[in-house]
């Protein structure tokens, strides 16, 4: 990460940028909060501007974007892992079996 | 016995591009990532399973939490500045901008001391219901991250920043990766502040 | 290829840390940062751990065998006049669990092999974070500590056996689930600081010359055994801190809305879910069960090809299976849940998912019989210790294809079928790998070989008692008796019999083993005593070797034994791959990794 010193101001610059583009969506998520959007677009509105932000502080603040190989691999390891913790309990939680079997004497 | 000597610690390794330290603070966070990542799937499983779930408005300080966003944020592009100002052999700037990093995690801390107190002021203690107590759960662990972090970047700030002046490199990497965690604490608020304030 | 060597690296970089000659006591030996001295002290705890849960075990074993009569000479152990009440069969069951596998089996197969083979097999002076490296092992230590002291709280230490099931654990009585959970965070922590390292150091600090496809396949499995720490432990910290919330805070994570205790309706918000628990808890203890196999078919492996003296059968077949089995431990955690009312979908989801991952075990072990196949074998005391893993972790693992299919999972489900296959797996399997470990590297360690005929007495006597003590469990199971009764399944033999006298009561036919069973326990703990003998025998009065007394090819070999601080005398530099054993047109029939031109 930054051989150069050229290199590290323009990365400066993408940060600041980048600085501003946050706060304006913490702005923008919480105005939406309040407009009392039905609960399912409001939630989907809110992860999707979460995971902007969360992705634009990874790739750069992280610089994520410039990361060797290995770091990269080990962490894709990582996200695959996180997605199966976060979907097979809720999975399990729907298929469940409902019926109850009456047995007669 | 001598002392031996333990290669790239400050050089990264050839085939790698690493130096041992990168490598072993990315893979903390993954550790990381998957503690919240355990927490975050109960969340999701109480969620689906709780027959109403309060709206996090109804409950939370939506403005506090807010300001806490942007304090936090704010001490990331520090965290970046202070990093960028060692890059470029300034000691005294990254020694100006690591102050406010840290000044900016007691700001947080502080206005997170008064929504707990004025959580708990009104009766609303984590065993009131699961919506509170996933919040304190949350909230608590992410504050102990803050902390932590804290303490890392003043240990780096007093004592750990002698290093600078016998191994520059090892120094910059050491403030790298306590920028790595610290930005990482921020990316765990940025996913939390929707989940538990908003949704 | 990394081309540049240690002593590139400038001296100033070490200046801060101290340069006299002699280290104190304390350093050397008690804090120290070597990570041979490290591997020692993780050997030591985890092998007292081992006989302490197992001597736990021979207690209960009195209870199964003679229920409700007063344990003879030791009674004072258990209390109430030497008679083991189902309370404190509880305790010594969940804490027998816990210790074995978080605080015996783990900290010996990753952290004591690992520690002190790791970093000589891939030519490193030491791990790549000494001082976290103590700091891992001290927090074992450390949580070793608060699960012992838990035995003498008032109410004892926690009962709701190692898994620690919800809602069970959470409204336990007394501080002893508490404690429990509190030491797990810690053995998490040292769990989590141990992998991070031991990535590093097998990515970071192999010698030059030692690349992916030259490592050995030990240092392969503790690199995915490391892996699997670093990704499966931290949701179970978080559950471990959900439940310490629970216990503490009085939250209900774990606890369902209306939960009746003891006839009342308990005094909570509910809305929590048991089920939660499970998933969580299973995430990590699933992939926990190849952390403790994995890193003993690698010490199988390495004494195994040494001793036929041939390449190990298809090498890049075993690695790629290894990191697919590594891969898929993470996704079958359901099968531990068949029973909990999950839906058939996702049963057939997790069957597929768990007969998909016995593949790459069964190919493993293939290419290890296979690497006997033609060998000019040499039986010595690690030998047969690597030799009888083989059997016996095919029985552990043949005996859990039923356990993994749901249908028969509703028959022998909690039985002492699930028992007995988990032994076969952990107990002839994992601890015979590991003494094929400790018998196969005592040389590096101390500089002198272990007595060979007390050692085959001790690897005879193990390999008969194991079986004894755990093939009727397999019996016993299929008979349906439950794995959880103090009194072996006395007491449900008996109802059944009075209610239809002339009906034939399965279980009860089956009780006469457990005397058996536990004759043979407390016979295999004697055996164990041969063992400890020689360890001790031979640290002082062992016969003295070289650096290479198995004439094997791995870089430990390279360095003296036991090796100095820094390991080797001049840095290393690698050559050829792992196993190359026996190479047509050589001088010898070894070629080591650290011989140049010593393959052609």
């Amino acid at each position: 990460m930054a051989e150069n010193l050229e290199e590290l101001d323009q990365h400066i610059r993408a940060c600041i940028a980048i600085f501003v583009a946050l706060l304006c969506l913490t702005v923008i998520t919480v105005a939406v909060s309040y407009l009392n959007l039905p609960v399912p677009a409001t939630i989907t509105l809110a992860l999707c501007v979460a995971l902007v932000k969360g992705s634009l502080v990874v790739s750069y603040f992280m610089h994520l974007v410039s990361e060797k190989k290995l770091i990269l691999w080990s962490l894709s390891l990582t996200v695959i892992f996180f997605i199966i913790l976060m979907v097979l309990p809720v999975v399990t939680d729907l298929d469940v079996i409902s019926h109850t079997i009456t047995v007669k004497h | 016995m001598s002392t031996i000597e333990i290669p790239y610690v400050s050089k990264p390794r050839p085939d790698t591009g690493l130096v041992n330290a990168k490598l072993g603070i990315w893979l903390f966070l993954a550790s990381e990532v998957m503690l919240f990542g355990g927490l975050f799937s109960a969340y999701v499983l109480l969620r689906i399973g709780a027959e109403i779930w309060p709206e996090g408005v109804s409950i939370l300080n939506v403005p506090l939490a807010t300001l806490n966003t942007v304090v936090l944020i704010s001490s990331s592009i520090t965290m970046v500045m202070a990093w960028a100002s060692l890059v470029r052999r300034d000691i005294n700037k990254y020694r100006f901008y690591n102050y406010i990093t840290i000044a900016c995690g007691l700001i947080f801390l502080v206005v997170k001391y008064f929504e707990y107190s004025a959580k708990l002021h009104h009766g609303l203690f984590p065993s009131e219901s699961t919506f509170l107590a996933i919040y304190f759960t949350l909230t608590g662990l992410h504050v102990l991250h803050v902390i932590g972090g804290m303490l890392v970047l003043a240990y780096l700030q007093f004592i750990g920043s002698k290093m600078w002046n016998t191994d520059p490199a090892r120094f910059t990497g050491r403030v790298e990766c306590a920028g790595l965690f610290w930005h990482l604490v921020d990316l765990v608020w940025i996913f939390l502040f929707p989940t538990l304030y908003l949704m | 290829m990394a081309d540049t060597t240690i002593t590139e690296e400038k001296k100033s970089e070490v200046s801060h840390e101290e340069h006299h000659e002699e280290l104190s006591f304390l350093r050397k030996y008690i804090f120290s940062t070597d990570h041979k001295m490290i591997g020692i002290q993780y050997t030591i705890t985890g092998g007292l751990f081992l006989f302490f849960g197992f001597g736990l075990m021979m207690l209960m074993r009195w209870s199964l065998a003679y229920p409700d009569q007063p344990l003879p000479i030791l009674g004072f152990l258990v209390g109430n006049n030497g008679i083991m009440t189902p309370d404190t069969y509880n305790t010594f069951g969940a804490m027998h669990g816990t210790i074995m596998v978080f605080m015996g089996v783990v900290p010996l197969a990753f952290g004591a092999f690992g520690n002190f083979v790791l970093p000589l097999q891939i030519g490193a002076v030491d791990m790549a974070f000494p001082k976290i490296n103590a700091f891992s092992y001290w927090c074992l230590f450390v949580g070793g500590v608060i699960m012992l002291a838990s035995f003498f709280l008032p109410e004892g230490a926690a009962k709701s056996g190692w898994t620690s099931y919800a809602p069970l654990a959470d409204i336990d009585i007394g501080l002893g689930q508490t404690f429990w959970l509190v030491g797990m965070i810690f053995l998490i922590t040292s769990s989590l600081m141990g992998s991070i390292n031991f990535i590093v150091t097998a990515i970071q600090l192999r010698a030059p010359g030692m690349t992916y496809m030259r490592l050995p396949f030990f240092v392969w499995t503790q690199l995915v055994t490391a892996v699997l720490l670093l990704l499966a432990f931290p949701p179970l910290e978080a559950a471990g801190l959900l439940q310490l919330m629970d216990r503490v805070a009085g939250t209900s994570f774990f606890l369902p809305t209306g939960l009746v205790i003891s006839g009342e309706v308990a005094d909570i918000s509910g809305g929590g879910s048991p089920l939660l628990w499970q998933h969580l808890f299973w995430f990590l203890a699933h992939p926990e069960v190849y952390v403790l196999i994995l890193p003993a078919m690698g010490i199988v492996t390495e004494v195994i090809t040494n001793n036929a003296r041939k390449p190990v059968f298809g090498y890049k077949l075993m690695v790629y299976s290894l990191i697919f089995l590594g891969f898929m431990s993470f996704s079958v955690w359901a099968h531990h849940m068949f029973m909990t009312g999950m839906g058939t979908t996702l049963n057939a989801f997790f069957q597929t998912t768990t007969m998909i991952i016995s593949v790459p075990s069964v190919i493993i072990l293939s290419c290890l019989f296979l690497t006997l196949w033609g060998g000019s074998i040499r039986f010595n005391t690690p030998m047969l210790f690597a030799l009888g893993f083989l059997p016996m972790f095919g029985i552990g693992g043949l005996t859990g294809l039923p356990l993994g299919l749901s249908a028969s999972d509703i028959h022998l489900h909690d039985t002492l079928y699930v028992i007995g296959h988990f032994h076969y797996v952990v107990a002839p399997g994992t601890l015979f790998g590991l003494f094929a470990g400790i018998y196969y590297w005592f040389p590096k360690v101390s500089g002198r070989l272990m007595n060979e005929t007390l050692g085959k007495l001790h690897f005879w006597g193990t390999l008969i008692f194991m079986n004894l003590v755990f093939f009727p469990m397999l019996i016993q199971g299929m008979a349906g008796i439950n794995r959880r009764l103090h009194d072996g399944g006395a007491s449900y033999a008996d109802a059944t019999a009075i209610i239809d006298p002339g009906f034939y009561s399965h279980a009860a036919n089956y009780l006469y083993l457990n005397k058996w069973m536990s004759m043979s326990a407390w016979a295999l703990g004697l055996v164990q005593i041969i063992f400890l003998v020689n360890l001790l025998w031979s640290i002082k009065k062992g016969k003295k070797v070289g650096r290479n007394p198995w004439n094997a090819t791995t870089v430990e070999w390279a360095a003296p034994s036991p090796p100095g601080h820094g390991n080797f005398e001049s840095a290393v530099e690698v050559y050829n791959g792992p196993y190359e054993y026996s190479v047509p047109g050589a001088a010898k029939d070894f070629s080591p990794q650290f011989e140049k031109g010593a393959s052609t």
